[in-house]
């Protein structure tokens, strides 16, 4: 008897593992946002900062300032500050701080404009993040920005991360 | 009426006073001609409320940008180690998103043999766990290291509370979908409006992270994540992806918005330091504490605290009165538990004279909590996460209790 119940035991757990159901193709290509630094997960689209201008002044530049340099307190910069992350007065935006041009088309794609995301179209994408990158000297004005060429873009801030380096401070004296 | 003589005393912030405010309760209580009503009292009800007397809260400051900000738990006001739900501190990205539980899946995809979908009904039938562990945004007190101490327990470390969650390991729904061998990272996706998203090492998604749709025993609050989250234990808040509603598989980190332009550590040589996940050992005194009084003049008070570490349990709290001079050991309430709010406590006679409260933790790795000052020397004044610093409360000689 009791072997029994201990065999409908285990047929209880076994049976967890088909829990669920099979994913679609379809439903993941659909939800799937994630860009890697690798450049996997790249939408195929194109722009440059001349579009990206115009994308700018119409969807962006009432949160983040006419020329890219926020709100304080309330929306951040997006450009400017390269070279002052060692001031007393850090600038820390997509140009001075982020470490990966890739982050800009994932979150930009993801979840820009704030209050509307997921409605620009993948060349404003990366026409806006052209823009943005040129704003801080990162490109050049005439760059296409695209899944290809984006992988060639270096941040100026892309060495400038450490591993977590703790237990970095001593306790008692 | 007694409850009347109560209001009409209108003491000023009367319950968030609670242990100065007695003294006062006690006299309008006696000033009643009966403290047993003879009426019949109200009826039962359906879902209970506290008292309306009680009026601890959530410190509620409204950003200036919609649908951010943050809420802080009202240490001060609490007792034991469970916050209460309805007190749990909130941080939000872009607002609380309205979810219907029965149309909400979670997408399990990427390095995986069989991508897989999971109802919230689904997640039921999977074998469940209930811990109780701490969540702490990594900004809590975050001013503290900015050279900016805060008034009072709820300002300078509100950002924590502790709850019972209850789910499904992650690594139950890991195996269901058999990860394949380069899979390294996993990329949690919250469904609010802006798809938060962090990535986590396989190791920790591996070992104790809960896929979790309960918190004290019911539903989680919309607030923290409804129908379901991550809860990350001992690790820093935002990584507790709320409103969960995709797991991608992959073998590297993404290198999201929020684990490189936020959540990461801008130290003096210009560098920063990333992927800062557990939360080290940390402790505040929470009475008698600043903005508080000792309100019966000098003689016995109880000081008491809470401890918590991301690394395990806490193994030992010491509470100095006098500035850190000389350490005494406080007793923990049992049992203790692993990344779990524990509480200390200290019976303290006051002398009447000034007197500098701190309290300092140490936790099962041997690792103890450092000084503002040490902290400061290693990484600065510009970065605003991962204080765990020595809290400082100063009691004056009238019993009036400050942070300077």
């Amino acid at each position: 008897m009791y072997r029994i119940a201990a065999a409908l035991l285990f047929c209880a757990v076994t049976q967890a593992q088909n829990v669920g159901r099979p994913a679609t193709e379809t439903e993941i290509k659909a939800k799937d946002l994630t860009v890697l630094p690798s450049g996997a997960g790249l939408p195929g689209g194109k722009g440059d900062a001349a579009r990206g201008k115009t994308v700018y002044k119409e969807k962006c530049a009432v949160c983040h300032n006419d020329n890219a340099e926020g709100r304080p307190g309330q929306y951040p910069a997006l450009a400017g500050g390269v070279g002052s992350l060692k001031s007393d007065k850090p600038l820390k935006t997509v140009g001075s701080y982020w470490p990966y041009a890739t982050t800009l088309i994932d979150y930009v794609h993801r979840a820009m404009p704030y209050d509307n995301p997921r409605t620009l179209p993948i060349d404003d994408v990366y026409a806006v993040s052209a823009f943005l990158l040129f704003k801080s000297g990162v490109i050049t004005e005439t760059l296409e920005l695209n899944e290809k060429s984006i992988l060639q873009v270096k941040m100026p801030n892309r060495d400038g991360f450490v591993p977590d380096a703790r237990p970095d401070v001593k306790s008692k004296p | 009426m007694c409850y009347d003589a109560f209001n009409s005393m209108k003491a000023p912030k009367q319950n968030r006073r609670r242990f100065l405010a007695l003294g006062a309760g006690l006299a309008g209580l006696t000033a009643c001609k009966k403290t047993v009503p003879s009426e019949i009292g109200a009826g039962v009800r359906a879902y209970g409320e506290r008292s309306p007397l009680e009026k601890a809260a959530r410190d509620v400051k409204e950003s200036i940008t919609p649908g951010t900000g943050a809420t802080r738990t009202p240490l001060q006001d609490l007792d034991g180690i469970i916050t209460p739900s309805s007190l749990h501190f909130e941080r939000h990205h872009a607002g609380v998103p309205s979810i219907d539980r029965a149309k909400h899946e979670i997408l399990l995809h990427g390095m995986v043999e069989q991508p897989m979908v999971f109802t919230m009904d689904d997640l039921r039938r999977f074998p469940s766990v209930s811990r109780i562990y701490f969540i702490e945004c990594s900004g809590n007190g975050g001013g503290e290291l900015a050279g900016n101490p805060q008034p009072d327990p709820q300002k300078a470390a509100g950002l924590l509370s502790c709850s019972e969650w209850t789910g499904v390991p992650l690594s139950t729904l890991l195996k269901a979908a058999r990860l394949k061998p380069e899979a390294k990272w996993v990329v949690a996706e919250g469904a609010d409006a802006c798809l938060m998203a962090r990535s986590i090492p396989m190791e920790k998604a591996l070992d104790d992270i809960l896929v979790a749709y309960g918190q004290n025993g019911e539903a989680i609050r919309p607030e923290q994540g409804y129908p379901v989250r991550l809860v990350v234990p001992g690790w820093e808040g935002n990584i507790n992806v709320k409103w969960l509603h995709r797991l991608h598989v992959v073998d590297q980190p993404a290198m999201t918005r929020d684990e490189t332009a936020h959540y990461t550590d801008l130290m003096p040589d210009g560098k920063a330091q990333m992927f800062t996940f557990v939360m080290e050992a940390k402790s505040i005194i929470t009475r008698p504490a600043g903005g508080q009084k000792l309100a019966y003049g000098p003689g016995p008070y109880e000081v008491t605290g809470v401890a918590w570490s991301g690394k395990g349990k806490i193994q030992r709290v010491e509470v100095s009165v006098d500035n850190g001079q000389t350490w005494t050991d406080a007793e923990l309430q049992t049992p203790v538990l692993s990344k779990a709010i524990t509480r200390f406590r200290l019976p303290w006679q006051w002398a009447g004279k000034a007197a500098a409260l701190q309290s300092r933790c140490t936790d099962e790795t041997g690792y103890t909590q450092p000084t503002i000052e040490a902290l400061n020397a290693v990484r600065g004044y510009r970065s605003t996460y991962h204080c765990n610093a020595i809290k400082t409360w100063h009691v004056k000689e009238d019993g009036s209790v400050t942070h300077v």
